[in-house]
């Protein structure tokens, strides 16, 4: 059960967080966002940590779950729960199409290409005004319902967002640990070298972005449910950066570093306000200090350092890199 | 692991103790884009918002109590206003918000106010907040509908008869234009062409050639930004002759500076702050747009309409707190809906269960630029 004691460990902190501070605003409506910011960074994390390839573009694939959830509910009174299976199908085909030519790209050109894909998903949120409602948005989206319980307000959120993050990290953690998993360490180590082993490279890159994508909009269809309201500027270019540094600043190649850059970068801005004009200041302060001094990422630099004090000395830095 | 969970909770901790305001104040919350696209509108209105609520506090407050502004800057995002709007209600426990710079802001807080049962007045431009009503959302700025019934009103004296509609492609040119669609035929008016430019596009000779090819009497501009301004430009390059009609979106001095000679002669609707000393003295707006302009340019330079939708929006809620004696949210929301004869700076308020903004369209002023200045056409 090794591998799983991580898992275990996130689980009891989001239980024991609201029980502990039942009416705070950080836990039950911050946490909702970091839960969702968190499970689109642990998909994004399968293709950037995993498979050393980068997506500028992922707020597309948030984007295109929750318009295809705020779409077929409030126009065609679908189930919120139909379309958020067919936000998914609509994504698992974008991805699948773009990938086979973006894929073959590396470095900056990749970035690029999933860049401007991004940018073309935004625009075809803002253009067609009668049908998405423009830069206007989209309201009066209906309230999620699971089995006769309607998820209304903040508390309930906050086990339905958070419920998923784990679900997504349970997947993410059973994959990484399966014979994929061990080609998608491979791929990034050095494609030459993996495809020398048999593995075939472009099919296993191609899906683990469809997987990524899948995360993505998974958390934009409960994104659109819990906002009640959406309009493209939540799905901007910007929006995308912020996931690449939720994952950076993280740690990449951890399952738990995307989750912790995810809280981190979202908590921030929230507490420096109280510094008012000075908020950004500190915020980009604080992000160089982490990126000199931990290079690797806040959670795995953190972890290997303070993970010695606490286990003992035979844990190898390699696993703890794993975990 | 455990020392680190030791610090998250300690953190937390000292953040929820913090924040413990003295009950005796009246909260009034706000959310602005201070920063990022939309800052031009969001940073005089925050500076309208502290200047008057220390004003206001320096006379002894309201109903006995001073007020309190708590504000948070979001950047024109939706995402970040829903949690402030969250955070104003739940965290802060505000009694009334004001505030919200973008319609698109305004429309994603919208469900949890109407939930949290909590006044709200919005300083964005979109219809859309108000019709249909919403029984906790009010708004002080003039709609784009109001703007296109005063141009087409103007045009329809001047005898003009076909439109040629150019928009910018952003939220407030995408909105003007569905109104203009819709409202040109009440008017006897016909659109001759429907052309559009992006935000950063730097010319716009080609959408103009296809509009002077359609023979309309007049064209149309919906838009903010430095759009306006080229396409206002553009047009004079081309040698058309025909009337330009813009938006109250260009409502600054910056548009005329940037149009430079190609401005005369130019109309568009506007707030009558923009003119505040050209006002007749009977005028009864004219006090307090004057004493709204000099004290703001006092501080902080040359006055904008945007500032003056914060003034409005933060009096309005101040007087209805005064008639209702209290903080009470529904007796505020009550009173709020009450108001009836309030001079502003974008108007004379008058507002009703159908009817949440409360404005005529004798709010707007047709203006004319002429010698690189505002002058009242009436």
């Amino acid at each position: 059960m090794n591998r799983y004691r991580g898992f275990f460990v996130l689980a009891l902190i989001i239980i024991i967080a609201p029980i502990i501070f039942p009416d705070s605003y950080f836990v039950t409506v911050v946490g909702v966002t970091i839960a969702l910011n968190a499970l689109v960074a642990v998909g994004l994390n399968l293709l950037m940590g995993y498979t050393g390839q980068i997506s500028l573009g992922h707020a597309a694939f948030f984007g295109i779950g929750a318009y295809s959830s705020g779409l077929l509910t409030t126009m065609f009174s679908w189930n919120p729960w139909f379309a958020l299976l067919m936000g998914l199908l609509v994504t698992w085909l974008v991805a699948e199409i773009i990938a086979r030519p973006i894929l073959r790209l590396k470095g900056h050109y990749l970035a690029m290409a999933t860049l401007g894909f991004g940018i073309i998903i935004n625009i075809l949120m803002v253009q067609p005004t009668h049908i998405t409602g423009g830069p206007d948005g989209l309201s009066d989206i209906p309230v999620l319902n699971i089995l006769g319980w309607d998820i209304d307000s903040d508390i309930r959120w906050y086990i339905v967002a958070n419920g998923a993050l784990l679900l997504g990290v349970w997947l993410a953690l059973n994959l990484i640990n399966s014979r994929i998993g061990l080609a998608l360490r491979a791929v990034h180590g050095s494609e030459v070298g993996a495809q020398m082993m048999g593995v075939d490279i472009e099919r296993i890159k191609i899906r683990i972005f469809v997987v990524s994508a899948l995360f993505a909009a998974f958390a934009g269809s409960l994104f659109a449910h819990q906002q009640a309201f959406i309009s493209p500027d939540s799905f901007s270019f910007h929006f995308s950066i912020e996931l690449v540094v939720m994952v950076v600043l993280g740690g990449m190649a951890s399952n738990y570093g995307p989750i912790f850059g995810a809280a981190v970068l979202t908590m921030l801005p929230e507490t420096l306000v109280v510094f008012e004009d000075y908020e950004v200041l500190i915020l980009g302060a604080i992000m160089m200090g982490i990126m000199i001094f931990l290079p690797q990422g806040l959670w795995v630099g953190l972890s290997q350092k303070i993970k010695p004090l606490f286990l003992n000395k035979a844990t190898s830095s390699v696993e703890s890199v794993g975990g | 692991m455990k020392r680190s969970l030791k610090a998250l909770v300690a953190g937390f901790a000292l953040l929820c103790s913090v924040n413990v305001a003295q009950a005796a104040d009246i909260k009034i919350g706000t959310f602005l884009a201070v920063t990022g696209p939309a800052s031009f509108l969001g940073d005089p209105e925050l500076k309208t918002l502290q200047m008057y609520v220390d004003k206001i506090n320096s006379e002894g407050g309201v109903i006995g109590k001073k007020l309190k502004l708590i504000h948070y800057d979001t950047g024109a995002n939706p995402k970040k206003a829903v949690n402030f709007a969250k955070r104003l209600i739940k965290k802060d426990r505000v009694d009334v918000i004001v505030g919200a710079s973008t319609s698109g802001t305004t429309m994603a807080v919208i469900p949890i106010v109407q939930k949290a049962k909590i006044p709200f007045i919005s300083m964005a431009g979109s219809v859309k907040i108000i019709e249909p009503v919403k029984k906790w959302v009010f708004k002080t700025p003039h709609t784009d509908k109001m703007a296109a019934r005063k141009i087409f009103l103007d045009m329809n004296k001047r005898g003009i008869k076909k439109v040629g509609l150019i928009s910018g492609s952003g939220g407030f040119g995408k909105s003007g234009r569905s109104q203009v669609l819709a409202l040109a035929s009440e008017y006897g008016l016909t659109i001759t062409a429907d052309e559009s430019y992006g935000k950063k596009d730097t010319d716009m000779t080609a959408q103009l050639s296809k509009i002077r090819a359609t023979n309309p009497d007049a064209i149309l501009n919906f838009g903010f930004g430095s759009g306006p301004a080229i396409v206002t430009k553009n047009v004079r390059q081309l040698g058309i002759k025909l009337p330009i009609y813009q938006s109250h979106g260009v409502a600054s001095k910056k548009y005329i500076k940037l149009a430079g000679s190609a401005a005369e002669g130019v109309r568009l609707p506007a707030a009558s702050l923009l003119v505040a000393s050209k006002l007749p003295g009977s005028h009864p707006q004219k006090k307090v747009i004057q004493a709204y302009k000099s004290s703001f340019e006092a501080k902080h330079g040359p006055v904008s309409t945007f500032g003056g939708h914060a003034y409005d929006a933060l009096y309005l809620a101040v007087e209805a707190i005064k008639r209702a004696g209290t903080v009470n949210k529904a007796k505020v929301r009550d009173e709020i809906e009450k108001t009836k004869n309030f001079l502003g700076a974008g108007g004379i308020f008058n507002m009703s269960k159908r009817d949440h903004l409360g404005l005529g369209l004798d709010a707007f002023k047709m203006l004319e630029i002429k010698n690189g200045d505002w002058s009242i056409v009436e």
